[in-house]
């Protein structure tokens, strides 16, 4: 079909997700514009591609930090569609891209994407996050991201023999570390004080993480609900 | 005179060390509006407590970086995966006889977390902040941050609970129904700014001549390309081109720190890429980091400032060797490597043996007798085997050892 003045329509993409509504996308898309750090993290984009060339997603997956920006600032609703549910969770988050010189941040970008994406329950999240939620329990619950008891064979078998090692290892290796905040923990990173955590949990509630963890995962909400509530009573 | 190309310039310009003029930065001093605030009755401001040293920031601004009387915010991937990184800071101070509170009061900032999986939102996260910060606080100490990642993470909180209203009230609400107040430091600073300021004490003490190394050095992108105006420039590293912070300290050891052309590359870490997809993270740290170190330079060390990249290039290189890749290099954290000039126990302190890539080599060549210390830390763990020692204490870990007599 010949281009003309009618059917031209630069910059945007076609609709590949024709199963959900323009006005969908649209309200997705607003709610990531109308996000607090927006302003701060578009200001448009001169297609330079130095964001690209930092970035180190950009070398081994489909993915470019210069079309989310680009997307974003010419508001292309269907695009950044495309991108919530196929690119947003290829992004390291190193933030190389922000050496961009309109001063672009397209990791931010990423970041507000995401939550925008698990706010809404997008099965796509969902899926990219399916072998995660014992570590956001983990962090939620004991407030450390990684202990010493996940270091097991089975789970960073790529991590070679070493692991073997340590876990056989674990118990006694975790008594000969001289710092008392650490020393003989196995479970934690570091002895946290029960008052400590009954805060941690009190800001997860009340801060509306524990309904964004509904959305994304009703069996691991059901899971620390159960605990943070208790615990929260006793304390 | 000819006019210079614009080609010509930039070389002109590149040429000689950058001269930061802290009035024509192009960002705002946040130190003002922190104040601004304060004095509104809005927050309180932590003042970064004598002694202190000033050092200079990306675009000329001075940051005061506390000596002593600091609250060690520890990292969850130091603690939980790679714990010499941790003793190996405490025990620096420990020498100086430095006056520091290692808390219990503390919960991870949740950045790792956050970047993973983006389940929470702004004010839960500015919230977990505040209450570590407001915990510091009432200790009177003040928080030297050891993961790069919640360095990074609370730069970038801070800059929002400035902008936002909004966000400073409810976090207020937030902690309110914790009883504390909303506190912020007046710097954010991270543990290896303070092994940047120690350098020259760290060099007074050396025990181990390190002239034979040489070592790559990995910039954590979390420590300088997050609001890089709060990271330390230095004309005499790198023209000032490059974060000042690591080389320095390598360089006033007397390592030889030896270029390479991915520096500015990330480590492949990508915080879900690491724990749940890691043939993003395994092919990047060996494909675009180590084996280009190892290709360019062949160092005998490759040292970093963070979690998160120590981790990465560490346990990623074996399963490159099963490929046959050009891999092969240990990867240790500034202040483990100072620990180390300065006669820290291998194991006791600098805890090798939590990490993966051969390390022995490295040892072999500062003419460290690792065998020797190696044994001796086996016999520790059949005292603890056998239930006559509790643990290793830093009763005794604190002595310095001349490793290499």
């Amino acid at each position: 079909m010949p281009t003309t003045q009618e059917n031209w329509n630069p910059g945007k993409a076609e609709n590949r997700h024709p199963e959900v509504t323009y006005e969908e996308k649209e309200r997705l898309f607003l709610e990531v514009k109308n996000d607090l750090r927006y302003e701060e993290f578009l200001y448009g984009c001169y297609e330079c591609g130095i964001c690209v060339s930092a970035c180190p997603s950009a070398r081994f997956y489909d993915f470019s930090p210069r079309v989310i920006a680009q997307a974003m600032a010419r508001e292309d609703v269907e695009r950044v569609y495309d991108i919530l549910t196929e690119d947003i969770w290829n992004c390291a988050q190193c933030f190389s891209c922000v050496r961009c010189p309109r001063q672009n941040n397209p990791g931010g970008l990423v970041t507000i994407l995401r939550e925008v994406s698990i706010k809404n329950g997008l099965q796509e999240s969902k899926d990219a996050l399916q072998g995660y939620s014992r570590v956001i329990y983990k962090v939620m619950l004991k407030g450390n991201q990684v202990s010493p008891d996940m270091l097991q064979p089975d789970f960073f078998p790529d991590w070679g023999p070493w692991v073997k090692n340590f876990s056989e290892n674990m118990h006694v290796w975790r008594k000969a570390i001289p710092m008392d905040s650490i020393r003989g923990l196995t479970d934690v990173a570091w002895r946290t004080d029960r008052k400590t955590l009954l805060e941690l949990y009190t800001i997860w509630f009340e801060s509306g993480n524990m309904d964004i963890i509904k959305e994304l995962d009703e069996g691991l909400y059901d899971l620390l609900v159960e605990v943070m509530e208790e615990e929260l009573e006793e304390g | 005179m000819t006019e210079l190309t614009t080609v010509e310039q930039i070389l002109e310009r590149k040429s000689h060390p950058v001269v930061r003029d802290a009035s024509a930065a192009p960002t705002h001093d946040m130190r003002e509006r922190l104040f601004e605030l304060e004095a509104k009755g809005e927050i309180i401001v932590q003042r970064v407590p004598e002694p202190y040293i000033e050092f200079t920031t990306k675009y000329g601004r001075r940051k005061k970086i506390p000596i002593e009387h600091t609250w060690h915010h520890k990292s969850c991937g130091h603690c939980g995966h790679i714990p010499g990184y941790a003793s190996s800071i405490l025990w620096l101070h420990r020498q100086f006889d430095l006056d520091y509170h290692d808390p219990t009061d503390q919960t991870s900032c949740t950045g790792w977390n956050y970047y993973a999986s983006a389940a929470s939102n702004a004010a839960g996260q500015a919230s977990v902040m505040a209450r570590n910060f407001a915990a510091a606080y009432e200790t009177g100490y003040f928080p030297l941050i050891h993961c790069g990642t919640s360095f990074g993470h609370y730069k970038e909180i801070r800059e929002q609970l400035v902008h936002s209203k909004e966000l400073r009230d409810e976090v207020r609400r937030i902690l309110g129904k914790l009883g504390k107040p909303l506190v912020i430091p007046e710097e954010i600073v991270h543990y290896s700014e303070w092994v940047y300021a120690m350098r020259e004490r760290f060099k007074e003490r050396q025990l181990v001549d390190m002239s034979m190394i040489t070592a790559t050095v990995h910039p954590a992108c979390h420590y300088y390309k997050i609001v890089a105006e709060d990271a330390i420039y230095d004309p005499e590293i790198y023209g000032g081109q490059r974060t000042a912070v690591v080389t320095a300290l390598l360089e006033k050891l007397g390592v030889n720190v030896a270029d390479y052309s991915t520096w500015f590359d990330c480590c492949g870490f990508g915080f879900r890429h690491v724990l749940v997809q890691r043939d993003f993270t395994r092919s990047f740290s060996t494909l675009r980091k180590i084996e280009v170190m190892k290709n360019e330079v062949n160092p005998d060390v490759t040292v970093t400032h963070d979690t998160g990249c120590v981790t990465t290039l560490d346990k990623s290189q074996f399963s490159a060797k099963a490929h046959d890749r050009n891999v092969g290099i240990p990867v240790l954290s500034d202040a483990q490597v100072a620990a180390l000039a300065m006669g820290a126990h291998p194991f006791r302190v600098v805890q090798f043996h939590w990490h993966s890539t051969d390390w022995r080599p490295f040892l072999d060549k500062l003419g460290v007798n690792w065998q020797k210390y190696w044994d001796e830390f086996q016999g520790d763990l059949d005292l603890i085997r056998a239930g006559t020692k509790s643990g290793i204490t830093w009763q005794d870990a604190d002595e310095p050892i001349n490793l290499t007599a």
